[in-house]
C-alpha cells in the first residue's frame, strides 16, 4: 500500500446524508472478480442525473469528497472504497462515517477525515462558491485546510500510523505468529471445525 | 466491577495486546461467499500465503445464485464466473464449500446456525454486514471488508479496537401480533441508522428472552441497520436446545463442558454499558418502513411522515428525497399504500418459522390478482423442511411462487429484481434506493405483514384480513 502523508486537490460537495454503499456502488458491479476498474459504477444511479455533482464540469477532477453525515452505511462491500479510489478520490470528509466503511477505507488507503458538521458546511459553501478551491488533507498534522479555514480532523491513531508508513496489515500481524500459535493451542476442545 | 457479555467474549479471544495498538483478536469461524472473497484469494495467491485454518472456514454460494432452474448452469455469465471463481479458490486453498445443488447450500447466515457451527462465545466474521445475525447465540459476530477477509484467511485473526457497548432492554412481553422484525424496525427508528455506530448492541429484557432462536437471529441480523457492528443476546436454555444435536455441535463430555462455559456468558449484574436504551414492549405494534433507509419506519397504523416533522435541515432534505423516490405523499395512511410485489425470504426472515407463520396466514387465502409473491427459503434444508410440512403447497395454492434457496430479491444481484417503479413489501433488511433493482421501491415488513399484504394488495396485517374462508 502507498503511504498517505498529505493530499491537496479540488473537492466535490455531496450534500446528502445516509449515503449507503448500495448508492456508492450497486450490487450489479460486485459480480466482478478483479480489484480495479470500479469507477464506472460509482454513484451509478445518481450519475444518470445531469445535475448530480459529479456530472458538473466544475467538479471534474475533484479528488476530495465532502459528504453529509452517516456516509458509507449498509453493506460491507469494500468495492465502495475501491470505486471512490478508482474514480480518483484520495480522501472523504464527513461528520459521521459508518464503521465498516471506515475500517475498509483504512485498509485500502482511502483517508476518511472525520470533522464536525460545521466544518463540512463551511467547506460546502467554499467549494460551491469556487469549485477551484484547493483543499488540503494533511495526515501528519491531522488538519483539513481550504482558503482561510484550518480545521482538525479525527482519525484512529493506529490507522494514521499505518497510512503514514504505508504498511501491510497482514505483514504486521504475521510478526505475531508465535502468539497466534500459542493461542490456538489453548482453544477449547469443543470449539467446532467446518470439516466433516 | 463486572463485565458485559460482549467484553467477556472479546477478552477470551485476545491473542496479543500492546499499548497504542489494536488488540489482535482470534476468529473462531470465518464464513465466505462469492461476492466479497475473490480479490482476497487473489491477494493471498500473489503473496504466496496459504489459508491458515481452512478447517475454521466455510464457503457457500448465495448472493448471485438464481432461485429457479437451480439444476442448470447459471445463465448470467458474470455471475457464473464469480461462483466458479469461488469454487476454484476453495479447491485450491482447501476451504470446504456448499455449492448450488448441495443439501447444505443456502444463505451464509442461515447455513452457519443450521449446521451448529455458530455457538455461544465464538467470534464469527464474514465479508457481509449481516454477519451480526450470529450474535443471537451470544457470539461476537460482525461483517468485514475484503481486505479483512484476506487478513483472516491468512492469519485467522483481526487487529481491532474494542467496541463500545449499548444495552437495548425490551421491558415486558411483546404484544400478540408483534414480532422480532417489528421490534428491530422500531429500535432502528428510535436510535437512527447511525445510532449504533461504534457499539455492540446487547438485546436484553423479557421481550427478548421470550424470543425463539430464529426471532433472536432476525433481531441481531438488523443491528447493522442501526449502524452497530454487532448485536448479541446472552445464551440460555433456548440457545442450548437449538444447538444440541446439530451436525457440528459438541457431543458427550464436550457438550457438558461447552454448556458449563456458555452459562458464564452473561453480563454481570454490576457491569455498566456505555449507553442504554429502554423499549416498552407494550407500546410496540406492527412496524413498516416508508422511506429509503431502515430508520425511516413507522407503525403500520400511522401515516407517511412530512418533511415538516424533521428535527433539522439535514433530516428535512432526507425526508423530501425519500418521499420523492418512494412516490409517497405525506399524510397517506400506510395501510393505503398499494403493493405489487411481496418478497418473503432473506437472512432476516427466510427461516422455517418465518415460512410457517406466513403459510398459516395464507392458508385458504389467495394472493391478490395484481400482486406477485416470491417465497424464497433461506437454505436448501429450510426448503426441504417446509416441503415436508406441506408449506410449499400452501404457498403455491395461494398463488405465490415457491423458489430455491438464496439471497434472491434482497439485493438485486441475481435474476430476482424489482423493475423501475415497482413497489414491494419485503421481509428483507434494506430499503435503500435501488436495493431490490434500479428504481424499485421497498417497504420493510415482518413475514406476517408480508403475507397479509399479499392477500390485500396493500400494506396490512393479518387482523385486516377477512375471516379465513376455509
Amino acid at each position: 500500500m502507498d503511504a498517505f502523508v498529505t493530499h491537496t486537490g479540488t473537492a466535490a460537495p455531496l450534500r446528502r446524508s445516509n449515503v449507503d454503499t448500495d448508492q456508492i456502488i450497486p450490487a450489479e458491479y460486485l459480480k466482478r472478480i478483479t480489484r480495479h476498474g470500479f469507477e464506472d459504477g460509482l454513484f451509478k444511479a445518481w450519475r444518470n442525473d445531469p445535475e448530480f455533482v459529479l456530472n458538473q464540469a466544475d467538479y471534474a477532477g475533484a479528488s476530495v469528497l465532502v459528504a453529509g453525515p452517516d456516509f458509507g452505511t449498509g453493506s460491507s462491500r469494500e468495492h465502495a472504497v475501491w470505486a471512490l479510489q478508482d474514480y480518483g478520490f484520495m480522501a472523504v470528509i464527513s461528520s459521521r462515517f459508518a464503521d465498516i466503511f471506515r475500517g475498509n477505507s483504512g485498509k485500502a488507503g482511502l483517508l476518511t477525515a472525520l470533522v464536525d458538521q460545521e466544518t463540512v458546511e463551511q467547506l460546502w459553501l467554499m467549494i460551491e462558491a469556487d469549485p477551484t478551491t484547493l483543499v488540503t488533507v494533511d495526515l501528519e498534522s491531522q488538519t483539513v485546510a481550504a482558503g482561510d479555514l484550518v480545521a482538525p480532523f479525527d482519525v484512529d491513531p493506529y490507522v494514521r500510523w499505518r497510512l503514514l508508513q504505508g504498511l501491510d496489515d497482514i505483514g504486521i500481524t504475521l510478526q505475531s505468529e508465535s502468539d497466534i500459535s500459542t493461542f490456538e493451542a489453548s482453544r477449547p476442545a469443543f470449539a467446532p471445525t467446518t470439516l466433516t | 466491577m463486572g463485565t458485559t457479555l460482549a467484553e467477556k467474549v472479546w477478552e477470551a479471544h485476545v491473542v496479543r495486546r500492546a499499548d497504542g495498538e489494536p488488540d489482535l483478536l482470534y476468529i473462531d469461524l470465518h464464513l465466505v461467499h462469492e461476492v466479497t472473497s475473490p480479490q482476497a484469494f487473489d491477494a493471498l495467491r500473489d503473496a504466496g500465503r496459504p489459508v491458515r485454518r481452512p478447517d475454521l472456514t466455510l464457503a457457500t454460494e448465495d448472493h448471485n445464485v438464481p432461485t429457479v432452474d437451480v439444476d442448470k448452469p447459471i445463465a448470467d455469465p458474470v455471475s457464473a464466473a464469480q461462483v466458479e471463481a469461488l469454487r476454484l479458490n476453495c479447491a485450491e486453498f482447501g476451504v470446504p464449500i456448499y455449492s448450488l445443488g448441495s443439501i447444505d447450500q443456502g444463505i451464509v447466515h442461515v447455513v452457519g446456525p443450521q449446521l451448529g457451527l455458530t455457538q455461544p462465545g465464538m467470534t464469527v466474521v464474514c465479508g457481509d454486514s449481516h454477519t451480526s445475525t450470529h450474535g443471537a447465540f451470544g457470539a461476537l459476530a460482525f461483517g468485514i471488508g475484503t481486505s479483512e477477509v484476506e487478513h483472516v484467511l491468512a492469519t485467522q485473526t483481526l487487529p481491532l479496537k474494542p467496541f463500545k457497548t449499548m444495552a437495548i432492554t425490551v421491558d415486558g412481553p411483546l404484544p400478540a401480533g408483534v414480532t422480532a422484525k417489528d421490534l428491530i424496525l422500531a429500535v432502528i427508528a428510535r436510535i437512527g441508522t447511525g445510532g449504533g455506530q461504534g457499539y455492540v448492541l446487547e438485546y436484553r429484557g423479557e421481550g427478548v428472552r421470550n424470543l425463539s432462536m430464529e426471532g433472536r437471529m432476525t433481531l441481531c441480523n438488523m443491528s447493522i441497520e442501526a449502524g452497530a457492528r454487532a448485536g448479541m443476546v446472552a445464551p440460555d436454555d433456548i440457545t442450548f436446545d437449538y444447538v444440541e444435536g446439530r451436525t457440528h455441535a459438541p457431543h458427550g463430555a464436550e457438550w457438558d463442558a461447552a454448556v458449563a462455559y456458555w452459562r458464564t456468558l452473561r453480563t454481570d449484574d454490576d457491569a455498566t454499558f456505555d449507553a442504554e436504551v429502554v423499549i416498552k414492549a407494550s407500546e410496540l405494534s406492527p412496524f413498516v418502513t416508508w422511506g429509503t433507509n431502515p430508520g425511516q419506519g413507522v407503525p403500520l397504523s400511522a401515516v407517511v411522515p412530512s418533511p415538516d416533522d424533521a428535527a433539522d435541515e439535514v433530516e428535512r432534505v432526507s425526508i423530501e428525497r425519500a418521499l420523492e423516490y418512494m412516490g409517497l405523499t405525506p399524510g397517506t395512511p400506510m395501510r393505503d399504500v398499494a403493493i405489487d410485489t411481496v418478497f418473503l425470504g432473506s437472512c432476516t426472515n427466510g427461516r422455517i418459522e418465518d415460512l410457517r407463520v406466513a403459510a398459516d396466514i395464507l392458508r385458504g387465502q389467495q394472493v391478490a390478482d395484481n400482486v406477485r409473491m416470491l417465497v424464497v427459503p433461506g437454505s436448501a434444508r429450510v426448503r426441504l423442511q417446509a416441503e415436508s410440512e406441506g408449506l410449499d403447497r400452501v404457498f403455491l395454492g395461494a398463488g405465490a411462487e415457491w423458489r430455491g434457496a438464496g439471497c434472491s430479491m434482497c439485493l438485486g444481484m441475481n435474476p430476482d429484481k424489482l423493475t423501475p417503479g415497482e413497489r414491494s413489501a419485503s421481509t428483507s433488511n434494506r430499503n435503500f434506493e435501488g436495493r431490490q433493482g434500479p428504481g424499485g421501491r421497498t417497504h420493510l415488513v415482518s413475514p406476517q405483514v408480508a403475507a397479509a399484504t399479499a392477500v390485500l394488495g396493500h400494506l396490512g396485517s393479518p387482523s385486516d384480513l377477512p375471516t379465513n374462508v376455509s
